[in-house]
C-alpha cells in the first residue's frame, strides 16, 4: 500500500497544497488578514482558462498564462479597491471585507457566465500517464512536483536576496518597525498580494486540471485546504505553510486509504477536527514563527 | 410612585425598546390587516430573520468575536424542531433511512422548537469552552471550521437529516403573529442581556481585555456563557424558520445564509440592539427590492441570460462601503434613545449634581 505510487501521489498532492497555503500565508503574515477571497483567485484563474480556450480558441500555453495573469490582477485589484481602505479599521472589518469580496466575485461569475460547471479544455499531455519502476502516475502529478520545487526555490531566493523580499520578511515580523525604517507599506502589501495571486494562479491550473471543470464555487475547497494546511504548519512562517501543505497531503491520502468506506464522506470533518485540535494544543503549528498568537485563558 | 408613573419611567429610561418594538408591532398589525399575501410572507420572514440576527448579535456584538458558527446552530435547531414535530408517516416516507425511534417521536410544535434551542445550546456547551480561549486568527478559523464540521455532519448523517436531500413535511406553524411574538421576545432578551451584568462584563472584555481581566472578569467563562445562550436563541430561531419554510436542506445553513446575517449586522452595526434592528430592516427591504428587479429583468427578456446573484453583489458592495465609511455600522455602537431621557442624559445630570456638591 505504501509504495512508490503512493509516495509520488502524496508528494504531488502535498506540493499543490503547499502552493495554496503559501499564497494565503504571505498575505496573512504582513496584514494579519485571513483572506477568504483567496479561493476566488483560483476560481477566476479557472474561468480565465475556460474563457480563453473556448471563446478565443487560444493554445494551451496562452490559456495557462492568462489564468495566472487573471489571478494576479484579481488579487491586486481586490487589495486596491477593498482591502486598502479598511486596512486601518479593526481586524474583524478586514475579515468581513474579504468574505464580502469572496461572495462578490462568486456572484459576478454567476451573473456573467453561469451557475453551471463549465468544462475546461486542457493540454492532452496533462492527463497522460507515465510508468516507471512499476508505478503508474499521471504526468500532471509529476509536473506539479517540479513546478512547486521551482517556485519554492525562486521564491525563497527572492525573499532572501532582494530588497523587496527582505522588506516583506521584515514587515511580516514587525510591520510598524519596518514602516519606521522607511519601507512604504503600500508597496510591501501590494507585493504580497501580487505574489499571493501568482501562486493562486499557478495552483489554479493544477487544481482545475483535476476535475477539468470550473464553477462559481470552485474556490471553496482550495481555500479550506489552505486554511487547514496553514493552521497545521504554522501561520507565522512561510516554511510552516509549505510543511503544513505536505503534511496535509499525507494525512489526506492516509485517511483516504485507512478510513472505512462508510466514513469516507466525513473526511473533511475529520480534517477540521484535526485543525481544532492543533489550535488547542499546538496553536503555533508545526513550525513556530517569531510572532505568537494572542490567547486568553 | 404610582404604577403608571413607574411604567413611563421605565419606558423612558429604556427608551430604545419602545422605539424599536412599538413600530414593529404597529407594522405587524398594519401588514396583517392590509397587506397582501406576499407582504405578509415578507414580514413573517423578516421577523424570523430578526430572531436569527439577534442571536448572532448577542454573541458577536457584545464579545467582538466574529462568529461563523451561529448559522450552524440555526440549522441544528431547525432540524431538531422539524424532526420532533413532523408526523411519523411523513417522516417515514420522506426520510427512508431515519432511525425508527426518531420516526415514532412526535411532540407539539412549541415544545419542539424549544427542544431545538436546548439541543443547539447543548452542542454549543460541549464544543464551546476550548473555542472561547482562542482569539484573533485562531478564533476566526476555528469557529469557521466548526461551521464546516456541522455542515458536513448535516449533509452526511442521512439517518437523521435525510442527508443533502430536502427534509420536507414540517407543519406550517409560524404565522405572522407567532413570528412577531418571537421577534419581540428575542429583542427583549437581547436588550436585557446587553444591559445585564453578564453582558456588561462581556462588553468590557471586548473593549479592553487586560483592563477587564484586571478587575476580575473571567473572560473565557463570560464568553462561554454567552456562546451557549446565544446558540440556544439561534436554535429557537431555527425552529421558527423551519416551521415557516416547511422544507429545507443543509445548504440553507451555510455560507450564503451566514453572509446575509453578517450583512445585516455589519450594515446596521453589530454593537447595539438598534444597529442590528436597523440592519435587518435595511437588508430585508433592499433584498426584496433587488429580487423584484431581478425578476423584472428576467421576465422582460431584455438580456440573453437569466440574472441571478444581483442581491449578493449589491450586499457585498454595500457591506464594504459601510466598513470603509462607517465601520461601526449605520447606527454604530450606541443605542437609539429618546432625546434627553437616555442613560446619557441621566448620567450627565448626576454628574452635574456631584460637581455642584
Amino acid at each position: 500500500m505504501i509504495d512508490l505510487e503512493f509516495a509520488i501521489n502524496t508528494l504531488s498532492l502535498g506540493s499543490l497544497y503547499a502552493l495554496l497555503a503559501l499564497g494565503l500565508v504571505l498575505v496573512y503574515g504582513i496584514l494579519k488578514l485571513v483572506n477568504f477571497a483567496y479561493g476566488e483567485y483560483i476560481m477566476v484563474g479557472g474561468y480565465a482558462m475556460y474563457l480563453s480556450a473556448t471563446t478565443l480558441g487560444a493554445p494551451w500555453y496562452v490559456t495557462i498564462l492568462l489564468a495566472v495573469v487573471a489571478a494576479v490582477v484579481t488579487s491586486y485589484l481586490t487589495e486596491m479597491v477593498a482591502f486598502r481602505p479598511v486596512r486601518t479599521k479593526s481586524p474583524a472589518a478586514m475579515i468581513i471585507t474579504s468574505f464580502a469580496v469572496s461572495i462578490f466575485l462568486q456572484n459576478i461569475v454567476l451573473v456573467l457566465v453561469s451557475s453551471r460547471a463549465r468544462a475546461v479544455p486542457l493540454p492532452s499531455f496533462f492527463s497522460r500517464t507515465v510508468t516507471f519502476a512499476d508505478a503508474t502516475v499521471p504526468l500532471r502529478n509529476l509536473l506539479v512536483i517540479g513546478v512547486t520545487a521551482v517556485i519554492l526555490v525562486s521564491l525563497s531566493l527572492v525573499m532572501k536576496k532582494t530588497v523587496l523580499g527582505m522588506a516583506m520578511r521584515a514587515a511580516a515580523d514587525k510591520f510598524t518597525t519596518t514602516r519606521l525604517m522607511g519601507v512604504p507599506a503600500n508597496l510591501v502589501i501590494s507585493a504580497a498580494f501580487i505574489i499571493s495571486g501568482l501562486l493562486a494562479g499557478i495552483a489554479s491550473i493544477f487544481w482545475v486540471s483535476r476535475s477539468a471543470s470550473v464553477d462559481p464555487l470552485t474556490g471553496a475547497a482550495p481555500l479550506l485546504i489552505a486554511f487547514i494546511a496553514v493552521v497545521m504548519g504554522g501561520m507565522h512562517s512561510t516554511t510552516g505553510a509549505v510543511v503544513g501543505g505536505f503534511v496535509y497531503g499525507l494525512i489526506f491520502n492516509l485517511l483516504s486509504i485507512l478510513l472505512p468506506a462508510s466514513m469516507i464522506s466525513y473526511r473533511d470533518a475529520f480534517m477540521f477536527v484535526i485543525v481544532v485540535l492543533f489550535l488547542l494544543f499546538r496553536p503555533a503549528g508545526i513550525i513556530k514563527g517569531g510572532y505568537t498568537e494572542e490567547r486568553v485563558g | 410612585m404610582s404604577a403608571t408613573n413607574r411604567f413611563t419611567g421605565l419606558a423612558l429610561r429604556h427608551s430604545t425598546l419602545p422605539i424599536l418594538i412599538v413600530p414593529l408591532i404597529a407594522a405587524g398589525i398594519l401588514v396583517s390587516v392590509f397587506g397582501s399575501q406576499l407582504i405578509q410572507d415578507i414580514f413573517t420572514y423578516f421577523c424570523v430573520a430578526l430572531m436569527m440576527v439577534f442571536s448572532v448579535q448577542m454573541f458577536m456584538g457584545n464579545s467582538g468575536i466574529l462568529s461563523w458558527t451561529h448559522v450552524g446552530f440555526v440549522g441544528i435547531g431547525a432540524y431538531t424542531a422539524g424532526i420532533l414535530s413532523t408526523a411519523p408517516m411523513v417522516k417515514g416516507m420522506g426520510v427512508p433511512n431515519m432511525y425508527p425511534f426518531l420516526v415514532e417521536l412526535q411532540i407539539p410544535v412549541l415544545p419542539a422548537i424549544l427542544a431545538g434551542g436546548l439541543i443547539a445550546a447543548a452542542v454549543a456547551a460541549v464544543i464551546g469552552y476550548p473555542l472561547m480561549r482562542l482569539s484573533d486568527f485562531a478564533g476566526v478559523i476555528t469557529l469557521f471550521a466548526t461551521l464546516i464540521v456541522i455542515h458536513v455532519v448535516m449533509t452526511q448523517w442521512d439517518n437523521v437529516t435525510n442527508g443533502p436531500r430536502t427534509f420536507f413535511g414540517v407543519p406550517d406553524w409560524t404565522t405572522l403573529t407567532a413570528a412577531l411574538i418571537g421577534a419581540v421576545v428575542v429583542i427583549l432578551l437581547a436588550y436585557w442581556f446587553r444591559e445585564s451584568a453578564l453582558g456588561l462584563r462581556l462588553r468590557a472584555t471586548r473593549d479592553d481585555r487586560y483592563a477587564a481581566a484586571a478587575i476580575g472578569i473571567n473572560m473565557v467563562f463570560v464568553r462561554y456563557l454567552t456562546f451557549v445562550l446565544s446558540a440556544g436563541v439561534a436554535g429557537v430561531a431555527g425552529g421558527f424558520w423551519a416551521h415557516y419554510i416547511t422544507s429545507f436542506s443543509p445548504k440553507a445553513f451555510y455560507m450564503a445564509e451566514m453572509f446575509m446575517l453578517l450583512s445585516m449586522l455589519v450594515i446596521g452595526g453589530a454593537g447595539s440592539i438598534s444597529g442590528a434592528f436597523t440592519g435587518t430592516v435595511v437588508v430585508t427591504l433592499a433584498r426584496e427590492a433587488l429580487r423584484q428587479i431581478e425578476a423584472n429583468i428576467n421576465n422582460a427578456h431584455v438580456l440573453s441570460f437569466e440574472v441571478f446573484g444581483l442581491t449578493e453583489i449589491v450586499m457585498a458592495i454595500l457591506m464594504v462601503l459601510v466598513l470603509i465609511w462607517r465601520p461601526g455600522g449605520i447606527v454604530g455602537g450606541q443605542e437609539i434613545r429618546w432625546p434627553g431621557f437616555g442613560r446619557k442624559g441621566k448620567d450627565a445630570a448626576a454628574e452635574a449634581e456631584t460637581l455642584a456638591a
